[in-house]
């Protein structure tokens, strides 16, 4: 599968049907800090994304305010 | 993983809740968490009408869609910082979100104000850049409040920003931030209004996935001068351990809020006074966003770029064909003892 880091700007991709919550661990991603999108639909960490899926990893954190 | 309301489909889990709801129950919880905090906090009533500090971010405009739908009278106010296609594109989505829903949208240039845009208050008063920032969003959000008629500024601060906020104030045991550190500022003086943060008790994770599942366009991409910005550092530690501990973000800011906040406001309160210059409010003489300006208009000067300076516009997308004006490059001030 193709999966979008959009905080690093760059794709990996990704052999294999896994859980969405041991893709984020392969990638050391914590789940607090993305959304992951498939499509026009969120994923809960339990969903099993595939092979032909294409897989954004949105980031959430912003920072900078004072 | 199933909603916990209606069994369906779940979109997104919330693991300090236990719990994970589908996308029209997670709207609703959103929406709701919303609306209790502003009543729960008395931030404001169903008459006042409130100023929603915009930046294009998932954060103000998903405050703002959820005011607008709850029916508050708004109206938006983008401050345009200056820098480069960040802010073009940030101020593109805001018109563009006002538009789509007929809301009242007010732009106010800090260039205008200071004398130039962020990227160059920083070269001109060696201010760190998000200190510059911040002190001049503070100021312009305040006095564009008091000229415009509104008594309240609701911004959209989210639970990640207030517990990296308090975070960061620990760690220096800075008691004059931590008496600071709350949902409500209230208006101490005639010439402040009030400052709220109605999104302080949902985390950063749910305005993103209530702004994405309403289809707001928000600009994803961060400020260029927030990467390597300390307030990223403390929320990543923060989220290391909400991983390990599901509810540590949310623990430690509402117990601080509930238990320690009192002890840090003993001290003797701030006394304000009107800033000689612009008759805003200061600590001092002259407020601080009068000197910041002053430096701007001395690095230009040495620069021999600075030309007249007439009176400042205020754009506004209000449909109702409003517009006004700020006062001159000398009108600014501190507020809320930045």
């Amino acid at each position: 599968m193709k999966v979008i880091l959009r905080n690093q700007g760059k794709e990996v991709q990704v052999a294999g049907r896994r859980r969405v919550k041991d893709l984020l661990t392969e990638l050391g991603v914590l789940p607090e800090t993305v959304l992951v999108i498939r499509g026009r639909e969120l994923l809960t960490i339990d969903e099993v994304v595939r092979d032909e899926d294409v897989v954004e990893l949105r980031p959430v954190i912003s920072g900078g305010r004072s | 993983m199933k909603c916990r309301k209606c069994g369906g489909r779940a979109v997104l889990e919330l693991r300090r809740h236990n719990t994970a709801f589908c996308a029209d129950d997670f709207q609703a919880f959103f929406r709701h968490h919303t609306l209790e905090t502003i009543r729960r906090w008395q931030m404001f009533t169903r008459e006042e009408p409130v100023l929603v500090a915009v930046s294009g971010g998932k954060d103000s405009l998903a405050l703002w869609d959820v005011l607008l739908e709850a029916g508050y009278t708004t109206a938006g106010l983008y401050l345009d910082l200056g820098i480069f296609d960040y802010s073009r594109e940030s101020k593109a989505r805001c018109q563009a979100f006002a538009a789509e829903r007929g809301a009242r949208l007010i732009v106010v240039a800090v260039a205008e104000t200071v004398g130039a845009g962020i990227p160059l208050v920083e070269q001109a008063t060696r201010r760190p850049t998000c200190s510059a920032c911040g002190l001049s969003k503070r100021y312009l959000m305040n006095r564009t409040a008091l000229e415009q008629g509104f008594t309240v500024v609701a911004t959209g601060h989210n639970l990640d920003d207030e517990a990296a906020t308090l975070f960061g104030s620990t760690l220096r045991w800075d008691e004059a931030s931590l008496a600071r550190q709350t949902p409500v500022l209230e208006a101490t003086h005639p010439k402040l209004v009030r400052r709220v943060k109605p999104l302080f008790r949902l985390s950063e994770r749910e305005t993103a996935a209530y702004a994405f599942l309403r289809g707001i366009d928000y600009i994803v991409e961060e400020c260029p001068f927030a990467r390597g910005a300390t307030s990223i550092t403390h929320k990543d530690v923060l989220n290391r351990l909400e991983d390990a501990s599901p509810g540590s973000k949310a623990s430690f800011l509402l117990t601080y809020l509930d238990r320690a906040r009192p002890r840090f406001q003993a001290g003797d309160p701030v006394e304000l006074r009107e800033c000689a210059r612009c008759g805003q409010t200061t600590t001092g003489e002259v407020c601080a966003f009068c000197k910041l300006a002053d430096q701007v208009r001395r690095h230009r000067e040495a620069a021999g770029a600075l030309s007249p300076a007439g009176p400042v516009a205020v754009e506004t997308d209000d449909p109702a064909g409003s517009r006004g004006l700020v006062s001159d490059l000398d009108a600014a001030s501190e507020i809320h003892a930045s």
